[in-house]
């Protein structure tokens, strides 16, 4: 107890000004917390969060169809557990190799605390509370088979892993939109958490490659390349996005022969994608400026020629360099689809609008800002953590660490 | 040791085969930056094409007359003088002034506070410390547009009209409006006062501006003081203990001998955030203040002129963005250190 006293008080009460800053600060952060809490639990009615959740969840999507994104959150949590068993049965140097490393069990503890709590807080009937806890369930196991087993499969298992996420991509597109002889939703039922996921994993997706070739081009000895990148990523990053948006909501039908231009959501899909784009290829610009030009000099004279130089070579350096810059401009990307509510479409946001103009939620604005706050900053913090993880993973100066 | 391939003969060497032309190096950059450019030729031209035939089609082809047409909407509350049978372009233009006066107050704002976080990040006190962390933290991890909308309806829009609105000194926040003190007739400082229930002041937001403002510069400010730490931190420790073993204070020497050291990392970073901020300002139209682009959608909604609407939106827009550039830009070169 001792050293922890002494700390308090280096940090807090070093000197009088300094105690008596720390003294307000408490003051006024206890109270904040105090009138906070009290609000939560004796005023604030979220029975609004409760009887829409499905709303906040996928929006308008019919009911006899539901079972297509169960399915598909089914599959989700199985490919989950698989890939992180996967990962965690093929030991790094740096790692001891245990099956449950220290971080594993705090996430796996995690997770079936808020698998067993949450769906109970929120209320949800016995049925799907239950799915929730199969669900959390069945990760928990595929983690634990993949990671017994998963050593046995040798490097193939790993390659199998990373094609896995994008068959699971397109096998998810399809139960969501229909087709193959499901019957088809249109984009306009898509709603709420789904449809915010949908936009946003669609555009950091096809930003990504569209991005690096902008980036490529911007730094071309070829002048036409050059100035058409240039041009192009000048221009998006000088507009802000909402009139970007209005642009592909409006304008695009004039440009496009008539009924090929795609419908209001995928619109906006492809309009975040292409902003997206030209913000990403900055930070690849960035980290291909970070890579010495004698890798490129020097692989090209290994024989190599220029696309493997660069695919090879030049482009996992600047990757690694330009990777926090990249993540941070997929979680902006991830805010920015709450913009897709300005044009009336009806993600997170939009479906709290719908739900607050419902008479019989009016002013519970509160309650339903404040949960979206809390998912948005939970998923934004998430991609910080896991790109700070694969930073010190891809990093080759770290230091091995122990757990 | 490999096998030593047999010497060639000395006529081959001599006269290297010249390559055909479609490997020769100097051809390939030309031949594939002829293609790229035709095929993005063909596209724009198929883009454009389709653009003048659909708009033919609808009876809306490229026009600016509509500009001198009367509006028809009011703006609730705009700088330059404004009512509805003023044509769209003075409406847009009290749009674009409006959305002017926002940037810059929340420019200042945004500066300010971040400015102070940042320089809190810095502090003895650990408390102040973390909680500098805590809000850049989490400020940054919520989109602009929900904070918009919490201040509006969850803050500004519950806020108690009349006797029981929120006094502070030199500033009453009612629902009504937020009432400034400020220098009334004959010069004399005059604050709000509560006349038949109703405030007055010499200077008088609307609950819509503020809510703005407040979502600006807070979000802005988290940025704003990332790149304040940054600049700091890129101070070499030795100058804050030159200073403190010459007795200079914490705050002084901030104040004199770090900070200055920093703008030159801060201000390029600055300059990226201005840029972000005023393009943010268009999220305007999410809390009802009338900004250029919720005046511009109001023109659409009435004249359907989209292409018109967007040039002159994109125009107003990246000649702000290069306004501000231009000027950070200036700032740069002043604050740069200069080698003789």
């Amino acid at each position: 107890m001792k050293p922890f006293l002494r700390r308090l008080r280096a940090e807090l009460f070093a000197t009088p000004a300094d105690a008596l800053l720390s003294l307000g600060l408490i003051a006024v952060l206890s109270l904040a917390a105090f009138g906070f809490l009290r609000w939560a639990f004796t005023q604030a009615q979220w029975a609004v969060i409760r009887v829409n959740s499905t709303l906040f969840a996928v929006g308008r999507y019919p009911v006899e169809e539901q079972w297509r994104l169960w399915l598909l959150l089914w599959l989700l949590f199985a490919a989950t557990g698989l890939s992180w068993g996967v990962l965690r049965s093929h030991p790094r140097r740096d790692r001891s190799g245990a099956l449950w490393p220290r971080n594993d069990r705090i996430a796996a503890v995690l997770l079936v605390v808020l698998g067993l709590w949450r769906p109970w807080a929120m209320g949800l009937s016995l049925s799907i509370q239950a799915r929730w806890w199969g669900l959390v369930a069945l990760l928990l196991l595929v983690r634990w088979l993949a990671g017994r087993f998963g050593r046995r499969f040798g490097p193939l298992g790993l390659r199998l892993v990373a094609l896995m996420w994008p068959v699971l991509y397109l096998v998810g597109m399809v139960l969501i939109s229909g087709g193959l002889g499901l019957v088809a939703v249109s984009p306009s039922e898509w709603g709420g958490l789904m449809l915010t996921l949908l936009a946003s994993s669609f555009a950091i997706l096809l930003c990504f490659p569209i991005g690096v070739l902008l980036a490529l081009g911007r730094r071309s000895d070829l002048p036409l390349l050059r100035w058409g990148s240039v041009l192009y990523i000048e221009f998006i990053r000088g507009a802000p996005l909402i009139t970007l948006l209005f642009l592909g909501q409006n304008i695009l039908g004039f440009l496009l022969p008539g009924g090929l231009a795609p419908d209001r959501v995928w619109r906006a899909a492809w309009v975040l994608t292409f902003f997206a784009a030209a913000y990403l290829a900055e930070a690849v610009r960035s980290g291909l400026a970070a890579v010495p030009r004698g890798q490129f000099e020097a692989a090209r004279s290994l024989g190599l020629s220029y696309p493997q130089a660069l695919g090879k070579v030049v482009l996992p350096q600047a990757m690694r360099v330009a990777l926090p810059a990249m993540v941070g401009q997929f979680i902006s990307l991830l805010q920015d689809t709450t913009l897709l509510s300005l044009i009336g479409l009806m993600e997170l946001l939009g479906t709290a609008r719908t739900v607050m103009a419902n008479p019989a939620f009016l002013g519970k604005n509160a309650e339903v800002y404040l949960t979206l706050a809390v998912l948005f900053w939970c998923c934004c913090a998430a991609l910080g953590l896991g790109s700070r993880a694969l930073e010190r993973r891809l990093d080759p100066h770290a230091v091995p660490s122990a757990t | 040791m490999a096998p030593v391939p047999p010497a060639e003969p000395a006529s081959a060497s001599a006269t290297p085969p010249t390559p055909p032309w479609w490997r020769d190096r100097r051809v390939i950059p030309w031949v594939v930056q002829a293609v790229v450019g035709l095929l993005v030729l063909l596209l724009i031209a198929f883009l454009l094409g389709n653009l003048v035939r659909n708009l033919t089609a609808a009876g809306l082809l490229l026009s600016w007359r509509w500009l001198q047409q009367p509006a028809g909407f009011d703006i609730s509350e705009s700088v330059i003088p404004f009512n509805a049978q003023l044509p769209y372009w003075r409406a847009l233009a009290a749009g674009l002034v409006n959305t002017i006066r926002a940037v810059l107050v929340s420019l200042v704002g945004a500066t300010l506070l971040g400015t102070l976080v940042g320089m809190a990040s810095f502090s003895h006190n650990g408390l102040l410390r973390r909680l500098a962390r805590v809000y850049v933290e989490v400020v940054r991890n919520i989109p602009l547009l929900l904070q918009l909308v919490f201040w509006y309806f969850v803050v500004f829009l519950t806020l108690p009209n009349g006797v029981a609105a929120i006094q502070l000194p030199g500033v009453v926040l009612a629902k009504s409006g937020l009432y400034i003190a400020g220098l009334g007739e004959g010069l004399r400082w005059v604050g709000p006062t509560l006349v038949n229930g109703v405030w007055q002041s010499p200077l008088r937001l609307s609950v819509e501006f503020g809510a703005l403002l407040t979502g600006l510069i807070v979000y802005s400010g988290a940025f704003i003081a990332e790149v304040v730490r940054g600049g700091i931190a890129a101070v070499p420790k030795g100058q804050w203990e030159a200073a403190s073993s010459l007795g200079l204070s914490w705050f002084a020497t901030l104040r004199r001998i770090v900070l200055p050291q920093s703008l030159r990392v801060i201000v390029p970073g600055l300059n990226t955030q201005y840029i972000s901020l005023a393009k943010n300002s268009s999220l305007a139209v999410a809390v009802g203040y009338t900004d250029l682009y919720s005046v511009a959608e109001t023109t659409l909604n009435q004249t359907g002129r989209a292409v018109e609407v967007i040039l002159v939106l994109l125009a107003a827009y990246l000649t702000l963005d290069l306004l501000i550039s231009a000027l950070m830009n200036g700032l740069n070169r002043l604050v740069q250190i200069r080698e003789r």
